[in-house]
């Protein structure tokens, strides 16, 4: 689906500010239908990293490519940005009209569908992030889950492949962070769209097929959440912390307990610890 | 305390001039503006004013409402009355201070503009009171759609306006923050002279400044996102659409100015 080979890139020089690489090498490739987390501490170039995905940036070096098609093409431009969705951290900086429906609307307006079609792909992409009672409010009296889920709406409404998730959750109430998490999971479940989930919230990796941790910019490990956050160590070398579960059960490792390597949800942690307790 | 600025305030409602094609609403206040300016005699005023009446009926506006309008331009008001009392030339009134610097003329003239500032306000008002931004906004899009052809970016200005408008309560908002951070900090905006009050403006300003500009980034990014690539080959979710109602409607309102000019004419 999307396909990064040696990617780098390189922040030009600013004022009082030199050149800055932010990736160096990075090779990845996003299997299609997929839910991947990419994790990294602020300045590991995870975001620089997402905004290849659609072209947003472009690499200084290597390529990456969507279904085949080099993101350095500017023929191919809508068409990758209509396949690879992305939505960002700031929920009020990504919604243009003053209309929730109007917005949802906003970019296959753009992309020329005709009208009745709009209608239908408004509704149901309101109808899939929950928000279809809210198709004539005005956005700014949302909260700011509401909103961001209009903004995922927003995207579906372009009927693409991938969704990249910029920090999408990093401003949020832990509930607006909930409502966000589940309309993503239930988009992935549903209609089967690959979804690239940036974030440094560890809880939210958890339910991932695949993590991705990033540093310096480039990738540190990449495997099954499972296999990422029993390597407790070595995330806090990258300047992560791995989820409660995994870290509780390493400190009781630490401490001379005998816990299995690969318990990590709170049922298998908590089975863990009675099992330990039982001896 | 910035929540209460109303900018032509949109009352949602379903009543017919809710429905109106917008671009005829628009034509038909500029029409009715037209109009406005020129009547005269007391019989031309009488014809506006039923024409105003019928219109704020249909909208089911309250009267509130409108008066509330009102209330922003009453110093405007106030002022052309007075300066139309007492500085239009003609026969003065008695043989009093007063008598003596009023002018029946400047009675009438005083009368005249206050109700046309009045009937002026109060027909704008009722535009945007029935009319929703967005809507209004397409409508000024498709009336300039002519002018394209002289390369003028009616697009673009359209797309401006919609922006700002979705904008105008975010940023009242991060205002009301700003304000409160340099508050908590000890900032005063409520005492000292003008100059010192319009100097404490700046600590607002600065901050609002450069979070509007890193907004109009992060959108700009965001409308790329979502393939905005200017107004070529764009399709829209709401297509204006003229039904016979709405050009009844525009023939009603072309009658207007041209009776109105018509009775100037015949001395009526």
């Amino acid at each position: 689906m999307i396909q990064c080979k040696d990617v780098t890139f390189t922040y030009p020089a600013q004022e009082g500010r030199e050149a800055q690489a932010a990736l160096e090498g990075v090779n990845l490739t996003i299997e299609k239908g997929s839910f991947v987390a990419v994790l990294g501490h602020n300045g590991s170039g995870k975001s620089t990293l997402a905004k290849h995905m659609n072209a947003v940036l472009l690499p200084s070096g290597g390529t990456v490519t969507v279904d085949g098609m080099d993101t350095r093409d500017e023929a191919l431009l809508l068409e990758i940005r209509r396949r690879v969705g992305m939505v960002f951290q700031n929920p009020d900086n990504q919604i243009v009209a003053n209309v929730v429906e109007e917005d949802v609307a906003f970019a296959p307006e753009n992309l020329g569908v005709p009208t009745a079609e709009i209608r239908r792909r408004v509704d149901d992409a309101l109808r899939a992030v929950g928000m279809a009672d809210f198709a004539r409010h005005a956005p700014h009296l949302l909260s700011g889950g509401q909103k961001q889920r209009v903004a995922i709406a927003g995207i579906i409404a372009m009927a693409p492949e991938v969704i990249v998730l910029d920090e999408a959750t990093a401003m949020l109430d832990p509930v607006g962070r909930r409502e966000v998490l589940a309309t993503i999971h239930k988009l992935h479940r549903e209609q089967g769209i690959t979804v690239v989930l940036i974030t440094h919230h560890m809880d939210e990796a958890l339910e991932a097929d695949r993590v991705v941790v990033m540093d310096g910019g480039a990738i540190a490990m990449d495997g099954a959440p499972r296999e990422i956050f029993t390597q407790v160590e070595r995330l806090h070398s990258l300047g992560l912390a791995a989820p409660d579960t995994a870290e509780l059960l390493h400190l009781l490792r630490s401490a001379g307990a005998q816990m299995p390597p690969d318990a990590m949800t709170a049922a298998e942690c908590a089975d863990a610890i009675a099992n330990w307790l039982g001896k | 305390m910035l929540k209460d600025i109303t900018l032509g305030q949109f009352f949602p409602g379903d009543t017919f001039l809710h429905r109106l094609d917008p671009r005829i609403k628009l034509v038909c206040v500029v029409l009715y503006i037209v109009a406005l300016f020129n009547a005269a005699s007391p019989l031309t005023y009488g014809v506006m004013f039923l024409a105003l009446a019928v219109a704020v009926t249909l909208s089911r506006v309250p009267l509130r409402a409108l008066t509330r309008g009102l209330k922003a331009v009453y110093i405007i008001v106030l002022f052309t009355a007075v300066m139309n009392l007492f500085f239009t030339p003609g026969t003065a009134l008695g043989a009093t201070w007063l008598g003596r610097h009023i002018t029946a003329e400047g009675v009438r003239a005083a009368v005249a503009m206050v109700l046309r500032i009045v009937m002026l306000i109060t027909g704008t008002f009722l535009l945007t009171y029935t009319t929703s931004p967005i809507s209004l906004t397409d409508a000024l899009e498709s009336l300039l759609r002519p002018l394209k052809k002289l390369r003028f970016p009616v697009h673009e200005l359209a797309m401006m306006m919609s922006i700002a408008l979705r904008f105008i309560p975010t940023l009242i908002e991060e205002t009301d923050k700003i304000i409160s951070a340099q508050k908590a900090r000890g900032a005063d905006f409520e005492s000292g002279s003008l100059l010192r009050r319009a100097r404490a403006l700046v600590p607002i300003l600065v901050p609002l400044f450069i979070s509007a500009f890193r907004r109009a980034d992060e959108l700009a990014t965001a409308m790329e996102c979502r393939c905005y690539h200017g107004g070529q080959g764009r399709t829209a979710l709401h297509v204006l659409r003229c039904r016979a109602v709405d050009w009844a409607v525009l023939a009603l309102c072309a009658l207007l100015p041209a009776a109105v000019i018509t009775m100037k004419i015949l001395g009526l």
